[in-house]
């Protein structure tokens, strides 16, 4: 049983642990119950008159059942959530390495220029001519896109990374069609490194996934690429940076190889911030690639979203982009809603994407600049090499100690003979005032720890990292295997009985009765 | 620049010590041939100022909702969202974290996604709920997926009243999946005769209510004939607030309920980020896609949240997943349910009243004035006819400071119905706003 704190009802001494307060709470460190359990049904915060007595329209159709939401005023209210955000790590609290993630630092400008009225005030299917701002400010971040890229055109709407991903790959497919080898071309080849998107997203349109292995360095090499190659093969798709931090060197001579057998590059774009403003795609043989605002253009991950992942099409792949896109209409422009005279492969989304984060990320690219953008891909991937060079003679690297790009991967090897994993010693970092790195991905790699630190963190910052980083280190060599089973010892929760909740998935809340039966 | 912490000299010091002569040497492996010489030929970074002023212009050349009498709906609706929900989704801790997948330093975002899915399911009157998807319309395609998946068959078929869009949507996924779908033709009046189109293929039916038109429509009936034929009925709402008061989904015998959550707590935003919602019943929960949250408990057996049956999820699955989805809209999610708790159920009901007390008073006056109202029912927007080009008025009538809805032409060019308009009134809209919307459209006209 659990009281409305969510605390046990038994003794606190029946787990150990002797109750140090009275309420539960550490000082600045408060329980918070649900919302359901504050008992206030039957209220609510917002001030709505009745409306005067009128018949109704409804025609019978109204609603019998109950709706048992909790109402809270305010303050009950504007409590209830500051309290949960301080359970919470971020960006603003610390340095948070997650690899592959990408967490730096967002703008509050970003913030600012997304609520003004004139963006976020603005409904998707007024008059066009009532919103030509909004058009000119996607065609400016089309312009950026395009030619920080070296691309052909651009599709703005997908809604997220794996959104894009599938964007990207229908638009593939739509050209395979058009070509009428639809029913031929049915595979696409995957290396076992990349992001669990990327097969998800070709298997969603019904192509055959087929791996690709990588070499003893990390890379994809042309040679295992040609090996698979063939004409039933529609596309490749490759991260570069690849998910080990690595650059895919030969990635010209692999483009090359599935251009001559007749397939498409896509290439995943979630590490495009290592090289913004010093490679470009289009150069390097690539056909359609994502980009994920919210990792190279900063525009906030909020706690797991929304995201918004335009994707770039290469001149063989621009006709096939999804509906909606921006045509120039005499002096001003119109969104093209219609598959009427053209290839377009039809709607991803209702109305034309995230607005909201085509603001930030402009934002954020107008401030940056040509020149910053640059110094931030290269800040990005110094800070990782910084660290690399900092750990190096502890912490062990599959691939041996070279130069990576934004991120910094290691595996588990130097921990043999502790009794320490990569989760425990993730969960130690945390009590240190860390999120954890990137574990457990990429998959190819035993107990790797991802480390992306960002163009965003200070040298100062990185020291105490690289400190806190070598002194557990020293810690699990030595065989101090407390401070490890135990972590995260400080924060809000303990570890987390992960296998109950899948094997008794409690996804709502039910009434203390109902919570009562369910126990007996 | 700004937002980079690193000085000249710090950059000097860590590449000593990593042991390299210059930066160029940490990007030795990208092909020599392939590196820019120098800067893109784009614009210099700017001072916030400059960005600010840039941006602002922009802005200025839109018109937006709340500067006129505003009338627009068709899937996204001006609603009035108190100030303490845009101020407290800014809270670093929300606005600047991650997917919580390190639980212990996450219980913010996991409880309010838990308390979110427990809103959800309530509001729609269902078992479950996901923690959020894109939007109305991405989830209305993921629903059809699921109901291929649950019923091992790839038909569906979609009512002439689903939002243009989200149909259209669908038949992006469908056709690149080689499933088959069929889409009735418009339907302004709620007049089909789905029920017949369903047989023994079909996995699934799409039906909106209130509709995109703006008829509620009875589910029950339809909800029969596809158990009878082992097909799932997907209901869709593009306007989170009609459940307020229409006849919830989970009510009417629907397997999957999907719907656009911008109405509660966000705003329009110019199409997105907006919040998908998705439920369905228990025994399905395994064929969910999405992230899910759940209850368990810590070391110290106190109570917490975790994402939990990630096996469905492509991070684990790969191509056998429920779907490609990863993001979902979590900070949206998150703008919904704290507006949801300050609305409470009694809040909800009271503003769901005044929305459709308004849309009754603007038909009223408009059916007063001569213009014809083609619903017979409706909760906070109808279908009215103008004489002629429906966008052609539109135009005209912002010039007098109206934006008065939706022609039915944006969303279905060749259908035929140029001459009808999607007018939506909710609590934002005034006796003056109507007066004027009548007086405008007597003078388009």
């Amino acid at each position: 049983m659990l009281n409305n704190q969510g605390r046990s009802t038994q003794p606190a001494e029946a787990h150990g642990a002797a109750r140090e307060t009275f309420t539960g709470n550490r000082a600045l460190d408060i329980e918070e119950s649900l919302i359901f359990d504050q008992n206030r049904f039957d209220t609510t915060g917002v001030d709505v008159d009745e409306p005067a007595p009128f018949s109704d329209r409804l025609g019978g159709m109204s609603r019998a059942s109950e709706l048992e939401l909790p109402g809270l005023s305010e303050p009950e209210m504007v409590r209830h959530y500051v309290r949960l955000s301080r359970k919470n790590y971020s960006i603003d609290t610390g340095m948070f390495p997650l690899g592959s993630c990408t967490m730096k630092h967002n703008p509050r400008l970003n913030e600012k220029m997304a609520r003004l009225p004139g963006f976020g005030d603005v409904h998707p299917l007024q008059p066009q001519s009532t919103v030509q701002g909004a058009l000119m400010l996607m065609q400016e971040l089309s312009r950026w896109l395009i030619e920080l890229t070296n691309m052909s055109a651009v599709a703005l709407s997908p809604k997220a990374g794996a959104h894009g991903e599938l964007a990207g790959m229908m638009a593939i497919k739509a050209a395979i069609a058009s070509r009428g080898e639809d029913q031929t071309r049915k595979t696409v080849l995957v290396p076992d490194s990349a992001h669990g998107t990327n097969p998800a997203t070709a298997a969603l349109i019904g192509f055959d996934v087929q791996s690709v292995p990588a070499g003893e360095d990390g890379l994809v090499h042309p040679a295992a690429v040609k090996e698979k190659l063939g004409p039933h093969v529609a596309a490749i798709m490759l991260t570069n940076p690849n998910t080990c931090g690595l650059f895919e060197r030969e990635i010209v001579e692999i483009a090359a190889a599935v251009h001559e057998a007749g397939g498409y590059f896509y290439c995943d774009g979630a590490n495009f911030n290592a090289i913004v403003g010093i490679a470009r795609p289009g150069d390097l043989g690539v056909d359609a690639m994502h980009i994920n605002l919210h990792k190279t253009f900063s525009t906030p991950h909020g706690g797991g979203g929304p995201g918004s992942g335009p994707v770039v099409l290469s001149e063989r792949l621009a006709a096939f982009a999804p509906l909606p896109f921006l045509a120039k209409d005499g002096e001003g422009l119109k969104l093209v809603e219609e598959r009427d005279g053209n290839q377009a492969f039809g709607r991803m989304t209702a109305f034309q994407g995230q607005m909201g984060m085509y603001v930030r990320a402009l934002s954020y690219i107008l401030s940056h600049g040509s020149d910053g953008l640059r110094q931030a891909s290269q800040d990005a991937v110094l800070n990782a090499n910084y660290v690399r060079a900092c750990l190096s003679d502890i912490f062990s690297q599959p691939f041996g100690d070279r130069a990576c790009m934004h991120e910094v991967l290691f595996d588990e090897t130097w921990l043999k003979g502790t009794h320490v994993s990569t989760l425990d010693f993730a969960k130690a970092l945390i009590d240190e005032g860390f999120h954890p790195m990137t574990v457990y991905f990429p998959l190819v790699v035993k107990g790797a720890m991802l480390i992306e630190p960002t163009e965003s963190e200070s040298r100062a910052s990185l020291d105490l990292f690289v400190m806190a980083m070598r002194d557990l280190a020293f810690r699990a060599l030595r065989g101090d295997e407390e401070r490890f089973a135990k972590a995260p010892r400080f924060s809000p929760r303990a570890r987390l009985d992960e296998t109950r909740a899948a094997r008794n998935p409690v996804l709502k809340w039910k009434k203390r009765e109902a919570w009562a039966e369910a126990a007996e | 620049m700004r937002y980079l912490p690193h000085t000249p000299q710090d950059r000097e010091d860590m590449l000593a010590k990593i042991g390299v002569a210059s930066i160029d040497d940490l990007f030795a492996d990208i092909p020599k041939d392939k590196l820019l010489p120098g800067l893109v030929d784009l614009p210099r970074r700017k001072s916030e100022m400059e960005v600010e002023r840039t941006l602002s212009a922009m802005a200025g050349r839109n018109v937006s909702a709340s500067s006129v009498a505003f009338f627009v709906g068709a899937g996204a609706y001006k609603h009035h969202v108190p100030a303490s929900v845009d101020h407290l989704i800014q809270r670093s801790e929300f606005l600047t974290s991650y997917t919580p997948y390190q639980p212990e330093i996450a219980q913010g975002t996991l409880q309010y996604l838990f308390e979110f899915q427990t809103q959800v399911a309530r509001l729609v009157a269902m078992d479950v709920a996901n923690a959020s998807m894109y939007d109305g319309s991405t989830g209305c395609g993921e629903a059809v997926l699921m109901a291929h998946r649950v019923t091992r068959r790839r038909k569906a078929l979609l009512s002439g009243g689903l939002h243009p869009h989200y149909a259209e949507v669908v038949r992006t996924l469908s056709d690149m999946a080689d499933d088959a779908v069929t889409t009735l033709p418009p339907d302004v009046q709620a007049q089909e005769d789905i029920v017949a189109q369903i047989d023994k293929e079909t996995s699934c039916v799409v039906v909106q209510s209130p509709d995109v038109f703006g008829n509620i429509r009875d589910l029950e009936p339809i909800a029969e004939a596809c158990h009878a034929n082992g097909a799932l009925l997907i209901a869709v709402f593009t306007e989170a607030v009609s459940l307020g008061l229409v006849k919830a989904p989970g009510e009417m015998g629907a397997d999957i309920v999907v719907g656009e959550g911008q109405s509660i707590g966000n705003a329009l935003n110019f199409g997105g980020p907006y919040v998908g919602l998705f439920a369905t019943r228990e025994k399905y929960i395994r064929q969910m896609p999405g992230r899910l949250c759940g209850e368990t408990v810590d070391a110290n057996g106190k109570r917490g949240f975790v994402l939990t049956l990630s096996t469905r999820e492509q991070h684990i699955r790969r191509e056998k997943a429920t779907s490609n989805i990863c993001t979902n809209s979590g900070l949206c999610a998150l703008a919904f349910s704290m507006h949801m708790t300050l609305l409470g159920g009694v809040g909800l009901k009271r503003l769901a009243r005044v929305n459709h007390a308004n849309a009754v008073k603007l038909a009223a006056l408009l059916e007063s004035a001569g213009v014809e109202v083609l619903n017979r029912t409706f909760f906070n927007e109808f279908t009215i006819r103008t004489k002629g080009d429906s966008a052609a008025a539109v135009e005209a009538m912002a010039q007098r400071g109206v934006l008065a809805g939706v022609p039915v032409s944006r969303l279905l060019p060749r259908a035929g119905l140029d001459d009808l308009l999607i007018v939506a009134n909710t609590e934002v809209n005034t006796d003056e706003d109507r007066t004027a919307f009548v007086s405008a459209i007597k003078a388009a006209q």
